[in-house]
């Protein structure tokens, strides 16, 4: 039930932001700064979440090690990526290197 | 060439958005696998698909849920990843400030990067079309229709191969985030952010309500912001010299 309230919230602070503009029209101005701002903010939040599941994947202390397949395909994605900037591609390679690395190189 | 109907401009709105469907339709399938390897139920992960509509920010919730976070973090997350939408119709809003309330109301909830990349062209392209709207209402519910499926499709995954929550699925939303995040990087200030964002976002990963997930990007759009003034002035004291 309380996922389901989250939920609604979520949708309510998305339409407004969404929507507020085209219906309450010019009345709305940003600032050139929070403008700035806002471009490095899916860079931040989506490192942000992904760091500390990569290099601490038990909640615990870090983990930088070869026996960690969080960080091997990680690096090996990034690697990827970096490269070939094709996000579909880079997706497929981590998911294949992290359940090779768990199920073929650890407990092989 | 014919004169566009509200019809023949809805479908090229449609048309014209076929490579951002296709784009996004394993992002939606990714989010309802996600959301079956999670505390979620199915019908919640539909009704999110549903109703907020923002993909990243889906992500990003689902991960949070998953991690324990409380209910005014995911808001105010939301809030944060979502406020770029903002911009968008601001862009946008001398070409829609004429139509009816309802009519502002549903392009407004359907605004997406996508939608917005697709109405940016279409606006220079034919800045006085008189069927607009309707080539933005075709752009905006086909991806809209799109992400429902893909989201439907991703959950029945998740439910048909229950098993795959015991392999470390939720890999999967690291693997697609840093897919996301990379390219971006080419550009310093963007990598000084990611870079400053990452290490105190793993410094701080046990502060509670994941408050160290808004500190570190509170110190990563900083740490952006201020390279890309150091750039700017350095441009400055280029062109002076």
């Amino acid at each position: 039930m309380s996922h389901t309230w989250m939920i609604l919230g979520m949708a309510a602070v998305t339409v407004f932001i969404k929507a507020a503009i085209f219906v309450l029209g010019g009345r709305v101005a940003f600032p050139p700064l929070l403008q700035q701002a806002l471009g490095f903010v899916p860079v931040t939040v989506l490192t942000a979440i992904v760091v500390p599941m990569v290099l601490a994947p038990h909640g615990q202390g870090l983990e930088l090690s070869w026996r960690n397949p969080q960080l091997v395909a990680s690096v090996v994605a990034v690697l990827v990526c970096a490269v070939t900037r094709r996000q579909l591609l880079t997706i497929g390679v981590a998911l294949l290197v992290f359940f090779g690395w768990q199920f073929g190189v650890l407990q092989g | 060439m014919s004169q566009p109907t509200r019809f023949s401009s809805f479908a090229a709105g449609a048309r014209d958005t076929i490579p951002m469907i296709v784009g996004a339709a394993p992002f939606g399938m990714i989010f309802g696998t996600l959301v079956g390897a999670g505390p979620l139920a199915a019908w919640q992960g539909q009704l999110m698909s549903m109703t907020v509509f923002a993909g990243s920010s889906q992500f990003i919730a689902a991960g949070l849920v998953a991690g324990h976070a409380g209910v005014l973090v995911i808001w105010l997350t939301t809030f944060i990843v979502n406020l770029r939408h903002a911009l968008y119709a601001a862009t946008l809003l001398p070409h829609v400030a004429h139509l009816p309330a309802r009519w502002r109301w549903t392009l407004g909830f359907l605004m997406t990067d996508e939608t917005f990349a697709v109405m940016n062209g279409y606006y220079s392209r034919q800045p006085d079309s008189p069927h607009g709207h309707w080539y933005f209402l075709g752009s905006g519910l086909s991806m809209y229709i799109n992400w429902q499926i893909w989201t439907l499709v991703g959950l029945l995954f998740g439910a048909v191969f229950p098993q795959l929550q015991s392999l470390g699925l939720d890999y999967a939303m690291a693997a697609t985030f840093i897919a996301i995040v990379v390219p971006q990087l080419s550009r310093l200030p963007q990598l000084g952010a990611a870079l400053a964002a990452g290490l105190f976002a793993y410094l701080l990963k046990d502060l509670p309500y994941k408050l160290g997930l808004m500190s570190a990007v509170l110190v990563g759009v900083s740490v952006g912001l201020a390279l890309l003034r150091g750039q700017a002035s350095r441009t400055r004291e280029g062109q002076a010299a």
